[in-house]
């Protein structure tokens, strides 16, 4: 069972590297063997996870990845309840848009590529969950980033797509840091990275107060890089430039929920904060981005982007959930979510498909040509909507039970939200689906047509058939956690001995209404046309601008953070070649000042005395020279002339 | 054991002297390197991990001075010596299609090769100090014969800034002999006689003259401005092991001597150095980010790196005398030094990069002029991407590991520096990702159509690096437990 569990990864990643070196020479160009090898995933988390339902205990298994010192870290995996759920998702979610992938980048140019990275993506997801320490949830964590920076990137032709891969890899990487910076108080807290320890650590109190408070709230820190949360959730929309696959698989139903994932896997630290500090943080922001990107979503006209903003809101839900306390609940949403989500992204990437463009003012209609991808669709709509009996129904409702009960405030806003959530996809199954057609169908004359001539169609058996595998499951999956089924989700996933809030019928009635009243005001506007949407956007001023500027996020980080460092960058440049290397040349300069001034001290002074002494020595040769004449006479004279003063000095002395 | 290893290259430098054929001079250089590397894999098979210092020669020499020709290796100069192995042997390879004044060239490189083992080998002061200076000569003429326009003003850069900084440490070794009893140069005597240990003043100034030496070679901030002007000009063998190696030199110089010599000195002012590890990392990677010369790039990023290296070891080195440190001090070193092989695979492999889109393609190196290569050379765009996340701490890539145990490691030493530091990685990131998107992604420049990928020679060079980067980021053990059982020892001994 040990080594089953070792493979859960191994499998994909070995899928990578042969597609890696052998690409389009293996069957399938290489999706076969991607898809293979994950469904072989699949089947080994199903074993696991039903061997957990039987009551076995969790698996453990570990290495010893370093030697430090004495001190070994060792470092491993688990599979526990919340794993389980996890690895089921990521594989069954993540096999059905391999398959659904082999038609949607049908022809593509770097085909095989694609099936490569997503294996490594689901690689390193699948060793984030499985992780049983805080090194192997980073190495994870880091390398799902790096595989949704190779696919937003993944038509790096585009410079859009250039532009978001590298946002998206930077504003997680804010995050990341925050969660290294927490890892790091551990380590240096307790000289372990294993999560087991860790808790040990906390439960023995060893770890408490402020430090606890301060490194749940580092850890969370990374969670809002990665899940999209405010203040870090601007990388999200425009990650949507990757092939829609993508989008569902990881910035929908896996990747993005890691941060949700993480928190609940170190819920203890978060929780034995004193006064559920870290928790209400994690409350508050889950709320405010719920909230905040719902009302983005209303005004979004490209699907993909309604569905991004709608999944930072949900990210938010389940953040929210976990906050109050409603650890079940969040991870519950989470699984829904992951379900409907990915349904709705793949039938959105069904519809572009079609229609080769992702604005909704230029659908309409579609659901008569597109039969299949609308019914799906719409089951993913009502879940998300969360209307009973839909999945998204008992997950939603379980957490805005838990915040009745434990953060009123925070109900109001998740109920607002639902009303928001129900309002916008509405919006967009209206503007898609029905009414007249915006584009005009291409007649057998005009062939390829421009703009909005197109033919749209259904699309292939190998997308429609994931689609409609997802929608069963974004149907019925909400029953694991019903009530009067005895809630079988939350026995098996749960948080210490704490039983869940009891279901309310109140709160269920209340938000299924809510919910529909936000379906039926869509109606209004988009349907029934009772009022103009235009006459709506001007009488909800100023909001309806701050939403459509998206509330100036990315205005203020364009400004301040990403210019400062630019700005910063090319002051240093310029400080490195003037001062610092001036400081080093000025010093080479004076030497070779120093040596010029040497050498004309050389040539007139040294030199010059040297010179001097010759010039002297000659023109005193010159002077004597006279006195030499050779005459005989001119001798005695000065002989006759020395004897007759050496006699006067010798008188006069 | 260790000379032979030690003198094959420059006794393969001397005899293809005598061969006119260049295949035979590019032959005799290649196997004259390998044979070398090959007898250190010998050695490697013979270490014994918890021996010490091993594999021990000593020769008398000018025994009136104490002077004798002393080697020996352990697990920080282990790992550093098959480094440079590989990098020589990597660099003979690239240069394969180098032909202006060939035999020079790989004469040079087999003497640098051997000056290179010779520092990390020397356990006598003399010894080390003329392998020291001789490591200069080849670097000197090869970017002053082979390098690019201005080769003359960066090789007499180099030249000088190294020299100053020899000299400096020449009065540190005097002031450790003239103060030992017996006078000696043995390093394994000195380090045991702590002969400055009383003698708070004079030990000060020849801290400082080997800091001095040390933080020059690093480089480490603000002695950094002759790295970039070298690399510039240096022809790519040349960057390669400027970067992969002789940048060690300082490094180890630093975990090697000044830890070991100094310790209470080094602790003292390990703020000080630390702050200066802090500016380098984030200095040299916002100076790396608005560079548009790529090479350039890389050098910068390489003051960022080894500015990690230099906070593992100034944490390791504050930690002297704190008992309950000791793991952090253990830890930050051993990052520190993982650092220094992984920056010496991972920017070796770089300025290769650099090397093979500028030698014979493109022939210019600003990174705006590119753009869409990603689609044009599929090859070169994976090997450079890999590449360039490993430098930026990508994990499961070499360059992840080191900066791990670093920051482990400082963080219980210097939780202030160390989290200022983490600022580094998200630099570092957005440096290399810009750089990327710059030249692979986008529309595909027409200017590159017709570019041709990877060459045999190239790949030859490259692929054993990149492996090596995947390895040792999964499973850094084999690598770690070398560099981990010297570590100890040290920490152990500074205690």
């Amino acid at each position: 069972m040990t080594a089953l569990a070792w493979l859960i990864p191994l499998l994909p990643f070995l899928a990578f590297g042969l597609i890696v070196f052998f690409g389009r020479r293996l069957p399938g160009q290489g999706a076969s063997v991607a898809i293979g090898a994950l469904l072989a995933a699949a089947v080994f988390s199903l074993l696991l996870f039903f061997r957990l339902l039987g009551g076995a205990e969790p698996i453990r298994s570990t290495i010893n990845w370093l030697v430090l010192g004495q001190q070994p870290l060792a470092l491993g995996i688990q599979v526990d309840a919340l794993t389980a759920v996890m690895l089921l998702v990521v594989t069954v979610v993540g096999s059905m848009i391999f398959i659904y992938s082999v038609g949607y980048m049908h022809g593509d140019p770097r085909y095989p590529r694609f099936f490569a990275y997503l294996s490594l993506f689901a690689a390193s997801m699948l060793l984030l969950v499985l992780a049983d320490n805080f090194l192997f949830l980073y190495v994870g964590w880091e390398l799902v980033g790096l595989c949704s920076y190779l696919l937003i990137g993944f038509w790096f032709e585009r410079p859009a797509a250039a532009r978001a891969s590298l946002k998206a890899f930077i504003t997680t990487r804010v995050g990341d840091v925050f969660f290294f910076a927490g890892i790091l108080l551990v380590f240096f807290n307790l000289g372990t990275l294993g999560f087991g320890q860790t808790f040990e650590a906390v439960e023995s109190g060893h770890l408490s107060g402020g430090l606890l408070t301060g490194i749940a709230l580092l850890l969370f820190g990374g969670a809002i890089g990665k899940s999209a949360q405010v203040p870090l959730h601007v990388w999200l929309p425009d990650a949507m430039e990757g092939p829609t696959p993508v989008s569902a698989l990881i910035h929908a139903a896996t990747m993005v929920a890691a941060g949700v994932y993480m928190v609940a896997r170190l819920f203890l630290i978060f929780f034995s904060s004193p006064d559920h500090t870290a928790l209400a943080v994690v409350a508050w922001i889950g709320g405010i981005s719920a909230f905040m990107a719902a009302t983005i979503a209303v005004v979004q006209d490209d699907i993909k982007r309604v569905m991004a903003y709608s999944t930072i809101s949900q990210l938010g839900y389940m953040m929210l959930g976990l906050g109050v306390l409603g650890y079940t609940a969040g991870v519950f949403h989470l699984m829904t979510h992951a379900f409907f989500k990915a349904l709705l992204f793949l039938g959105a990437g069904s519809v572009i498909h079609a229609m080769h463009t992702n604005d909704i003012k230029q659908m309409g209609g579609l659901a008569k040509v597109m039969p299949s991808t609308y019914w799906t669709m719409l089951i993913g709509s009502l879940a998300l909507a969360g209307i009973f009996p839909f999945a998204g129904f008992w997950s939603k409702d379980e957490i805005l039970t838990e915040a009745w009960h434990n953060n009123p405030p925070l109900f109001y806003v998740g109920l607002v939200t639902s009303f928001i959530t129900a309002f916008y996809v509405m919006r967009m199954m209206f503007y898609t689906f029905l009414g007249e057609p915006r584009w005009a169908p291409a007649h057998e004359s005009s062939g390829h047509g421009q703009g909005t001539v197109v033919h749209p169609h259904e699309s292939p058996r190998v997308m429609t058939g994931p689609l409609w595998f997802l929608a069963f499951f974004a149907a019925f999956i909400g029953f694991v956690g019903a009530p009067f089924l005895g809630s079988p989700f939350g026995r098996f996933v749960r948080f210490g001995e704490e039983a869940a809030v009891p279901f309310d019928l109140r709160i269920a009635v209340i938000s299924t209404a809510v919910a529909l009243a936000g379906m039926g005001v869509a109606a209004a506007l988009y349907r029934w046309r009772w009022l103009s949407p235009a006459a709506v956007r001007r009488a909800f001023q100023p909001f309806s601008t701050w939403a459509e500027r998206k509330y100036y996020f990315d205005d203020l980080y364009g400004w301040t953070v990403v210019r400062g460092t630019v700005w910063a960058s090319r002051v240093l440049r310029v400080f490195d070649i003037y001062v610092i290397d001036g400081f080093v040349n000025l010093i080479g300069v004076v030497f070779v000042g120093l040596t010029r001034l040497y050498r004309v001290f050389d040539l007139y002074v040294v030199d010059g005395l040297v010179n001097l002494i010759g010039w002297g020595t000659k023109a005193l040769g010159g002077v004597l020279r006279f006195v030499q004449t050779g005459r005989a006479e001119n001798y005695l004279l000065v002989i006759a002339i020395g004897v007759i003063l050496l006699i006067i000095g010798g008188l006069v002395r | 054991m260790l000379s032979l290893m030690l003198f094959l290259p420059l006794a393969g430098g001397i005899f293809l002297l005598f061969f006119r054929n260049p295949r035979a001079i590019r032959g005799i250089a290649l196997g004259a390197s390998l044979l070398s590397l090959y007898v250190s894999i010998v050695v490697l098979g013979r270490f014994d991990l918890h021996g010490g210092m091993q594999l021990l020669e000593s020769y008398s020499w000018i025994p009136a001075v104490g002077i004798a020709y002393r080697v020996g290796i352990d697990g920080l100069s282990l790992p550093l010596v098959l480094l440079t192995q590989l990098l020589s042997a990597v660099s003979i390879v690239y240069s394969w299609r180098v032909d202006m004044r060939l035999k020079e060239y790989m004469f040079l490189l087999l003497l640098l090769q051997t000056a290179m083992l010779g520092v990390f080998a020397a356990l006598d002061f003399f010894l080390f100090y003329i392998f020291w200076e001789v490591t200069l000569v080849p670097m000197y003429f090869l970017i002053g014969i082979w390098g690019g326009p201005r080769k003359e003003y960066a090789a007499i850069k180099f030249f000088l800034f190294t020299l100053i900084g020899s000299l400096a440490m020449l009065v540190g070794i005097l002031l450790l002999y003239f103060n030992a009893a017996p006078r000696t140069f043995d390093v394994l005597s000195l380090i045991q006689q702590q002969p400055l240990a009383g003698q708070l003043r004079l030990a000060t100034i020849a801290f400082w003259g080997f800091f001095l030496s040390f933080a020059i070679k690093v480089p480490m901030w603000p002695f950094h401005t002759w790295l970039p002007d070298a690399h510039v000009e240096a022809p790519t063998a040349g960057s390669v092991i400027l970067a992969g190696i002789l940048l060690k030199l300082g490094t180890y110089g630093f975990v090697r001597y000044s830890l070991t010599l100094f310790p209470q000195v080094f602790q003292q002012y390990a703020s000080l150095i630390a702050i200066l590890a802090l500016l380098g990392i984030i200095y040299g990677a916002l100076v790396a980010m608005a560079q548009t010369d790529l090479k350039k790039l890389v050098a910068y990023s390489s003051v960022n790196h080894m500015g990690y290296v230099m906070l593992g070891v100034s944490a390791a080195a504050f930690a002297y005398g704190k008992p309950d440190l000791a793991p952090a001090a253990t830890t930050a070193l051993n990052g520190a030094v993982f650092e220094m092989i992984a920056h010496g695979v991972i920017t070796g492999a770089l300025f290769l990069i650099v090397g093979v889109i500028y030698d014979y393609r493109a022939h210019t190196r600003g990174v705006d002029e590119f753009g869409g290569l990603g689609a044009i050379l599929p090859v070169y765009s994976g090997i450079t991407m890999v590449a360039m996340l490993a430098s930026l701490g990508l994990p499961a890539l070499m360059g992840f590991v080191a900066e791990f145990l670093i920051f482990l490691g400082s963080f219980g030493v210097f939780p202030g520096f160390a989290a200022t530091g983490l600022l580094g990685i998200i630099i570092t990131a957005a440096m290399f990702l810009w750089t990327i998107q710059r030249i692979f992604l986008g529309p595909a420049n027409p200017r590159w159509k017709g570019l041709a990928d990877m060459d045999t020679r190239e790949l030859v060079a490259l692929v054993p690096l990149t492996v090596l980067m995947v390895i040792f980021g999964v499973y850094p053990r084999p690598l770690l437990d070398i560099i981990n059982a010297a570590m100890t020892t040290l920490v152990a001994a500074l205690r």
